[in-house]
C-alpha cells in the first residue's frame, strides 16, 4: 500500500501494483490463448492424440490383448509426453527473449516469480486441454467392455502432474536458451534420461539403483497409474516442479541475456 | 510541485564484464520537463533506460524514479513510468485491444475504467484504423510503434521513458508523434531517445548527449550550439579556375585538388578544422570549423585572391546541434555515420563526419 501511496501522489496514476495472483491468472490466461491464437496449440493437441492412439492401438497390442485397460494408454502417453512438454515449455522464454517481448513485460508492475508461474499454468493449461482430447479412448474402451475407473483416474492424475514436472524442467531450459530450437532439444533428450533411468537399473548395484529408481519419472508415473497415490509420488512431482520454476525464476532475475 | 525531481540517476554504472555500458551517469530529470537523450549506437543510452524501468540492475550507484528506487522498490517505481522499449516488442499473435487489455489487467487498473482508458489512447494514438486488423503482427511497424505508445500510455504514467520513438515512423507521423510529446510533456515527465537530431530541437527543451557510456552534455539545445564557440564556414571555387591573362600568355586553366585546397585552408591557421563538403559538379567545397572570436572570411578570400582560384561561394554559418553532437561523441565508432543514416537536415555536414572521426582531436573538454 505504501508504494501504491508514492504512485498515487506522483500524478493522475490509473494503474498501480496488482495482486500476485491477479498477475499470475493474467499472465497464464494470455499464454494460454498464445498457443490457440496460432497454429501451435492446435498442432500440438492434435499430434499428441494421433500419436497416443497410434501406440496405444498397435505398439502395446491392445488389439492383441482384446482386454479392456488402460495401462498400455497410459504407457504411450508417458513415452511421448517428453516430446510433448518439450513442445509447451520451449517457447516460454526463448521466445520472448528472441523477440524481444519479454522486455516489455518484465518491466509492467509484476514479480518475476508471477511471470514464471503465470507462463507455468499457462502451458499446464494447454497440457490439460491435450490430456481432455485423448479422454475419447477411455470413453471407447468403456464401450468394449467394464473399466475400471480408478486406474484411469489415477493414470490422468499422473500424466497431469509429471507433465507438470517436464514443463518446469523445459521453462528452466528455455529461460537459459534464446533460441527455441536448442530449448526444446535439450529439453527433450534430458526427460529421456529421466524417464528412461529405471530402464538400466539391472545394471546398478542395489544402493545406487534405489536412488534412481526414484529419481525416475516413468516410476512414479506406474505408481499412480496402479490407482494408489503415494506421498512419495507426490513429493517427487511438487519438488522437480519447485526446481524447475525456481531456476527459471533465478534466471529471469539475474536478466543474463541483456 | 513544479520542481519536484521525477528521475534521478547518481553514479549509474553498468558493467558487463570489464566494458562499461554506462560509467557513472548524473543526471536529474524534473517534472513537466521533456529531455531528449542523444548518443550514436553502444553510447549507453537503451542501457540507461533499461535500468531507469528496472528490466537490468545496474552495476553501482543509483537511480530513482518518481522517488522510488529502483533495486528497492522496483515494482513501484514501474508502476509510476510507461515505457516504450526500442522498436516496440509486442506480442505479435494478439489483437490490438486483447493487448491493451492484458496490459490494463497487470498495470492493476480497475476493470470499470478498461474501456474508458483503452478508448482514451486508441484515439490519442489514432489507432482507429488498427482496430480492423486479427492481430498486431499484421500492423505496419509505424503502427506497432503507436499500439506500444498506446500501452505506455495507457495508464495515465507522470513519467514516459520512450526509447527511439519515432524510428520506425514515416514523416508524417514523426511530425505528429513530436507535436503530441509537446502537448503531453506539458504535465509529465517525458525522456526520449533518438539520433535524430532535428526532432530533439524541435520537441526537448533540454537535451542530455551522452557519449561512451559517460555524460558530454546537459542543456538546452540552443545553448549547446551556442557554448560550443566555433563558426563554420562553407569555402567553394572552381576546380578548374581560369588563369588570369597578367600571370600568363594565354589563358590556361589551373586545376586545384581538394587535397591542395584543404592543405591551403589549414594553412591560414592551424587551428582549423577542414573538411571536405559537397560542391556542385566542377567545383570543390570545404567545411571550415573555426572559432567564432575571429572572422575566418577575410582570411578565406584573401587566399583565394592570392591563389587566383575562383570564389564561387563563402559562407558563414551558425554551429547546428548536430555539429555539436558530432564534437562531444567524436571517437565513437562511426558516428557520423549513423548519424547520417538516420537522416540530417543537413546531408553535406554529415559527410564529412568520416573524415572528422579519423581526425582525433577530442575537443569535448572545452564544452563541458
Amino acid at each position: 500500500m505504501a508504494e501504491k501511496a508514492t504512485a498515487g501522489s506522483s500524478g493522475a496514476l490509473v494503474g498501480g501494483i496488482g495482486a500476485p495472483i491477479a498477475n499470475v491468472l493474467t499472465i497464464a490466461g494470455r499464454e494460454f490463448r498464445a498457443y490457440f491464437n496460432g497454429p501451435m496449440g492446435y498442432i500440438v493437441v492434435t499430434m499428441f492424440t494421433l500419436f497416443v492412439g497410434i501406440l496405444f492401438f498397435f505398439l502395446f497390442g491392445t488389439l492383441v490383448l482384446r482386454k479392456t485397460t488402460l495401462q498400455p494408454m497410459f504407457q504411450s502417453m508417458s513415452a511421448l509426453l517428453p516430446l510433448l512438454c518439450a513442445a509447451l515449455s520451449m517457447r516460454s522464454f526463448s521466445e520472448e527473449r528472441q523477440r524481444g517481448t519479454i522486455e516489455l513485460l518484465i518491466t509492467l508492475p509484476v514479480r518475476d516469480a508471477d511471470v514464471v508461474v503465470g507462463k507455468f499454468f499457462g502451458s499446464l493449461g494447454v497440457l490439460l486441454v491435450t490430456l481432455l482430447a485423448t479422454v475419447t479412448y477411455p470413453i471407447a474402451m468403456s464401450r468394449m467392455g467394464d473399466l475400471d475407473s480408478g486406474p484411469v483416474i489415477g493414470g490422468y492424475i499422473g500424466i497431469l502432474l509429471g507433465g507438470g514436472a517436464y514443463i518446469a524442467i523445459g521453462m528452466a531450459f528455455s529461460s537459459y536458451m534464446r533460441d527455441q530450437l536448442s530449448s526444446f532439444i535439450v529439453t527433450v533428450l534430458f526427460l529421456y534420461v529421466l524417464w528412461f533411468v529405471d530402464k538400466t537399473l539391472i545394471f546398478l548395484p542395489q544402493g545406487v539403483s534405489s536412488v534412481f529408481e526414484y529419481l525416475c519419472s516413468d516410476f512414479h508415473f506406474k505408481s499412480i497409474a496402479r490407482g494408489v497415490i503415494d506421498t512419495r509420488n507426490l513429493v517427487y512431482f511438487a519438488t522437480v516442479i519447485t526446481a524447475g520454476l525456481m531456476i527459471a525464476a533465478r534466471s529471469l532475475s539475474s536478466r543474463r541475456w541483456s | 510541485m513544479a520542481t519536484d525531481v521525477m528521475i534521478e540517476a547518481r553514479d549509474l554504472t553498468k558493467r558487463y564484464g570489464t566494458y562499461a555500458a554506462i560509467d557513472k551517469l548524473n543526471f536529474s530529470i524534473r517534472r513537466g520537463e521533456v529531455v531528449g537523450f542523444l548518443g550514436p549506437n553502444g553510447a549507453g543510452k537503451s542501457t540507461t533506460m533499461r535500468v531507469l524501468t528496472c528490466f537490468i540492475a545496474p552495476s553501482s550507484g543509483t537511480a530513482t524514479v518518481g522517488g522510488n528506487d529502483v533495486f528497492e522498490k522496483p515494482l513501484a517505481a514501474r508502476s509510476v513510468v510507461g515505457y516504450l522499449p526500442q522498436r516496440a516488442p509486442l506480442y505479435q499473435e494478439m489483437g490490438v485491444i486483447e493487448y491493451l487489455q492484458f496490459v490494463a489487467k497487470l498495470r492493476a487498473i480497475s476493470a470499470s475504467e478498461h474501456k474508458a482508458r483503452i478508448k482514451k489512447v486508441v484515439d490519442i494514438c489514432g489507432l482507429g484504423d488498427a482496430l480492423t486488423k486479427d492481430s498486431i503482427g499484421e500492423l505496419s511497424k509505424g503502427f506497432q510503434q503507436r499500439v506500444g505508445l498506446a500501452q505506455a500510455l495507457l495508464h495515465d504514467p507522470p513519467i514516459l521513458i520512450l526509447d527511439e520513438p519515432t524510428s520506425d515512423l514515416d514523416p508524417i507521423e514523426k511530425a505528429e508523434f513530436i507535436e503530441y510529446i509537446k502537448a503531453i510533456g506539458r504535465d509529465r515527465t517525458v525522456m526520449l531517445s533518438t539520433h535524430n537530431l532535428a526532432e530533439v530541437e524541435q520537441s526537448c527543451p533540454r537535451v542530455l548527449i551522452v557519449s561512451k557510456g559517460k555524460l558530454a552534455a546537459d542543456g538546452a539545445p540552443e545553448d549547446l550550439a551556442n557554448r560550443s564557440g566555433k563558426a563554420r564556414y562553407v569555402f567553394e571555387i572552381d576546380a578548374d579556375s581560369q588563369k588570369s591573362p597578367s600571370h600568363a600568355r594565354e589563358s590556361s586553366k589551373l586545376h586545384v585538388s581538394i587535397d591542395e585546397l584543404m592543405e591551403s585552408v589549414r594553412g591560414i591557421d592551424k587551428d582549423l578544422k577542414v573538411m571536405s563538403h559537397a560542391s556542385d559538379p566542377g567545383s570543390i567545397a570545404v567545411q571550415v570549423l573555426g572559432d567564432s572570436a575571429r572572422d575566418y572570411r577575410r582570411d578565406l578570400f584573401n587566399l583565394a585572391v592570392q591563389k587566383q582560384w575562383t570564389l564561387l561561394e563563402l559562407r558563414k554559418d551558425v554551429v547546428q546541434l548536430e555539429e555539436v553532437f558530432r564534437e562531444l561523441t567524436v571517437g565513437d565508432a562511426k558516428a557520423g555515420d549513423r548519424i547520417a543514416a538516420a537522416g540530417l537536415k543537413k546531408p553535406e555536414a554529415s559527410k564529412s563526419a568520416k573524415d572528422k572521426d579519423e581526425d582525433e582531436d577530442d575537443e569535448s573538454e572545452d564544452k563541458e
